[in-house]
């Protein structure tokens, strides 16, 4: 099947936007050729919201499918909106670190908690790129950027383990450097039910790499591939250890009803009682 | 227990405002909870299920109102409810649903603010937000019901001119409308006028221009519908720097609401063409004109007034029509002075314009407030 | 029957003002009335000041809001202090007489009602002194018929509930 795989078949006739070395081009690639392998021809049974930022001109209007570029930090109300309403339809969200776990936080934990059936993808470059490289809440500590020219002070936000803890159905973290483990993520994601979240580590050569000290993209990727710690491995190492590691990995899959399910059979329950009485 | 049936009720009016929603045909609401919004919120989410329809509280107004843009997206008429402070953070995506040509409609029943202020307290206050509320060159449409009657008919309206124009429609009602009971005559399904939103031909593929209010696509109907809140051409797609695609499409949003502001434009008038003294009003705050013109004329002064149903597009030309005769104009309204400009520019100069205004407390201004006010103007010729 | 008659009721958050003015409005409409309805009360849930408003008319009814009221409806002190001043010359005063000590002199008829005391006596709470009032105001102003009122108790109210607040309406009836 992979031999077949085309990603021109998915996108629009359009140039792409992104810096050389971006690392959005390969979770765009990775992203589609999932979708090609799970058996999709096009991407009719998809709708993909997704706000501001770099990351979220992934589909919009790059993707041949329905796609809707919201407000900074606001795709997930608008794919609530379509959800309910399109129970069949898979929704999936895009969005920066920015966009999801800065202004967007609130509603990435509240979709979690009311295990709405979407999958939200974050691309995490750990600043904010589009606007020049500031700081972001996902920036590692210390690490210069154009809003802290000493050194962060403030401490990441991990999105990954926030997911959990929100109620998310499926969460999981891998970096750019671990395409293969982001793909067989994505497609299990994409099989799954529930809130689910994938967060993918990625190099911003542009905004982030330069002041944070990487002379080239070659380096950041070997970072990623040299920091980056299985989940299960981490679980073993002491906190101090794990201190500017990236853990990878499955953090959860379980099984919640969804708020769709629940508000769908409330209706259906509503309505007959109606019809009785 | 579907759509409500035609009868005589004593109703609340925001329980009118939510019937009128679903007799329209909204099947989706988001909201967060806000006083004096927050019956209609309560009212959406027991009557919604009962005709197949989904109400969800959210966890702020911006998400609210994302979700019922979600919702219009999705093929589905929606409406969300707020008061002052809500609708400030609703801005944002007022200017979106304006830009993607979203129908929806946004209910903004004023308390008294700025900020917080006395949220169980009536106001006009928001009648230039409701104008200028977003960021850059947008048109609004807005909405005034003053009585429960309308909080019932101008909602159905509200979705009508939404659904026509494909735009967000504001409904500007107010804490003394939304909240009082009143007779109301609910009139059967059949004999409301509905209009829905014309939906493309299989095939075509411009939704955001080729004519002045295009074809508008769900998602889901394989349209493969790229909608965005930047700049875009026909076809949606985005164009971040082009002079000309930016002047065409908001030029186009723009005129398709002034181009059609006569049709749009409601309002109420009373002998506009022999009236000496004339009151221009809206919302709780027109309550207090008809007894207080009919007062001033039994004393003699020829009073006439015209009372708004929407504030935007503003009715220039009929206040243009007014100054042809009146030589003062009373503008009274629940706030430091707002509309009195709008009034002041279409009347050019031929008419002096007087405001008299009132807040805090939640009290309206009265009836004999006005009536002093017309009876002392008609005296004084200045 | 008066072509016009404006009504305030007035206690504490808490006490059903509202309802109680709910329920007159729609007697009214079930009537044949003009009727509007309005209310005011403060930001805490309960126990700040409130107050409810019915206008009933054979005309149309344009301003809302009730500025001096032919029948003033009191069930605290503080509701009496603060609204005697609105009530007409000559009109009417319905004190809860168990939560209102010193009455006002006032021109017209005043009614003492023990609403709280009965609602506590028959139904062991006082959740329905608003209802008895409502009860004891229709039996001495006739403004609506009866059964209207017990119409709209049924058509407002859960079906246990409305018939307990019949019982309390009943009972107002028979204070005066």
């Amino acid at each position: 099947m992979t031999e077949n795989f085309s990603i021109r078949k998915y996108l629009r006739d359009l140039k792409l936007p992104f810096c050389p070395g971006c690392g959005i081009p390969t979770i765009m690639n990775t992203f589609l050729r999932a979708v090609h392998e799970l058996g999709y021809e096009n991407l009719n049974n998809f709708v993909f919201c997704s706000g501001i930022g770099c990351s979220s001109w992934i589909p919009s209007p790059y993707f041949n499918a329905d796609s809707i570029h919201t407000p900074h930090g606001r795709s997930i109300p608008v794919a609530t909106g379509i959800k309910l309403l399109h129970p069949k339809l898979n929704v999936v969200v895009f969005g920066g670190d920015g966009d999801i776990v800065g202004i967007g936080m609130s509603h990435f934990i509240h979709a979690a908690r009311r295990n709405l059936d979407i999958l939200v993808i974050m691309v995490n470059n750990m600043v904010y790129g589009m606007t020049g490289g500031q700081v972001a809440p996902t920036t590692p500590f210390k690490t210069k950027t154009a809003t802290t020219p000493y050194g962060s002070f403030e401490q990441p936000l991990d999105a990954t383990r926030l997911a959990v803890a929100a109620g998310a159905c499926y969460s999981a973290r891998w970096t750019t450097a671990h395409s293969n483990d982001l793909k067989e993520s994505i497609k299990k994601a994409i099989q799954t039910k529930g809130f689910r979240f994938i967060e993918v580590v990625s190099q911003c050569p542009t905004a982030y790499g330069r002041r944070a000290g990487f002379k080239n993209i070659a380096e950041m990727l070997k970072w990623f591939k040299e920091n980056s710690v299985p989940i299960h491995q981490a679980e073993k190492t002491s906190e101090k250890e794990l201190e500017k590691r990236i853990i990878i990995g499955e953090f959860v899959e379980r099984r919640r009803p969804t708020i769709g399910e629940t508000i769908h059979a409330m209706i259906k329950e509503v309505q007959m009682n109606a019809e009785q009485n | 227990m579907r759509i409500a049936k035609p009868n005589t009720c004593f109703w609340q009016g925001s329980k009118a405002c939510a019937e009128g929603a679903i007799t329209a045909g909204c099947r989706f609401f988001a909201g967060y909870p806000i006083t004096p919004a927050s019956e209609i919120a309560e009212h959406m989410a027991r009557r919604l299920p009962q005709v197949g329809g989904i109400a969800i509280q959210m966890e702020d107004e911006m998400a609210s109102i994302g979700a019922i843009i979600g919702a219009s997206w999705a093929g589905t008429k929606a409406m969300t409810a707020t008061s002052g402070p809500g609708f400030s953070l609703m801005q944002e995506f007022i200017g979106y649903a304006f830009m993607t040509e979203t129908p929806c409609v946004i209910v903004n029943a004023q308390r008294a603010g700025p900020s917080t202020g006395q949220a169980t307290k009536c106001g006009q206050g928001d009648v230039m937000q409701s104008r200028w509320g977003t960021h850059g060159d947008y048109s609004a449409i807005v909405l005034s019901p003053n009585s429960v009657q309308e909080m019932f008919t101008l909602t159905v309206r509200a979705f009508n001119l939404a659904e026509k124009y494909r735009t967000p429609v504001i409904l500007l009602s107010d804490e003394t409308i939304t909240h009082m009971r009143e007779q109301i005559t609910v009139p059967s399904v059949n004999n409301v006028e509905i209009v829905n939103r014309r939906k493309p031909r299989r095939g075509e593929k411009a939704f955001f221009g080729l004519e002045e209010i295009p074809p508008m696509p769900a998602v889901g109907e394989g349209f493969n519908v790229a909608v965005t809140g930047s700049t875009h051409d026909e076809y949606g797609i985005r164009f971040t720097a082009d002079p000309l695609v930016h002047i065409k499409l908001v030029k186009r949003l723009n005129s398709k609401i002034r181009n059609n502001s006569n049709e749009i434009s409601d309002f109420e008038e009373y002998n506009i063409e022999d009236c000496q003294i004339g009151v221009i009003s809206y919302g709780c705050t027109s309550r207090a004109i008809y007894e207080a013109v009919e007062k001033a004329e039994s004393k003699g002064v020829k009073t006439g007034y015209i009372r708004l149903k929407t504030i935007w597009p503003f009715p220039g030309n009929v206040v243009r029509k007014m100054v042809e005769n009146a030589n003062k104009i009373i503008v009274p309204e629940l706030n430091l002075g707002q509309i009195r400009y709008e009034v002041e520019k279409a009347s050019n100069g031929l008419a002096k314009v007087i405001p008299l205004n009132k807040i805090g407390g939640g009290e309206l201004i009265t009836p004999e407030e006005l009536l002093a006010t017309i009876l002392k103007e008609a005296k004084t010729n200045d | 029957m008066l072509n016009r008659i404006e009504v305030r009721i007035s206690g504490l958050g808490g006490q059903g003002v509202v309802l109680a003015g709910q329920i007159l409005g729609k007697a009214a409409v079930y009537a044949g009335k003009n009727v509007v309805q309005t209310q005011s009360y403060g930001a805490e849930a309960r126990g700040s000041a409130a107050r409810s408003e019915v206008i009933i008319s054979d005309g149309k009814i344009g301003f809302p809001i009730v500025r001096k009221c032919d029948i003033l409806i009191a069930m605290s002190q503080e509701a009496v202090e603060k609204n005697v001043g609105d009530l007409k010359e000559g009109g009417l005063l319905l004190i809860d007489s168990t939560t209102i000590k010193s009455a006002p002199e006032i021109g017209g008829r005043t009614f003492q009602i023990p609403a709280t005391k009965t609602s506590e006596k028959v139904f062991k709470e006082k959740l329905y002194t608003n209802i008895i009032m409502l009860g004891a105001l229709i039996k001495i102003t006739k403004i609506v018929d009866g059964k209207f009122v017990e119409k709209a108790i049924r058509s407002t109210l859960s079906e246990k509930v409305a018939t307990i607040n019949i019982k309390a309406y009943r009972k107002g009836t028979k204070l005066v």
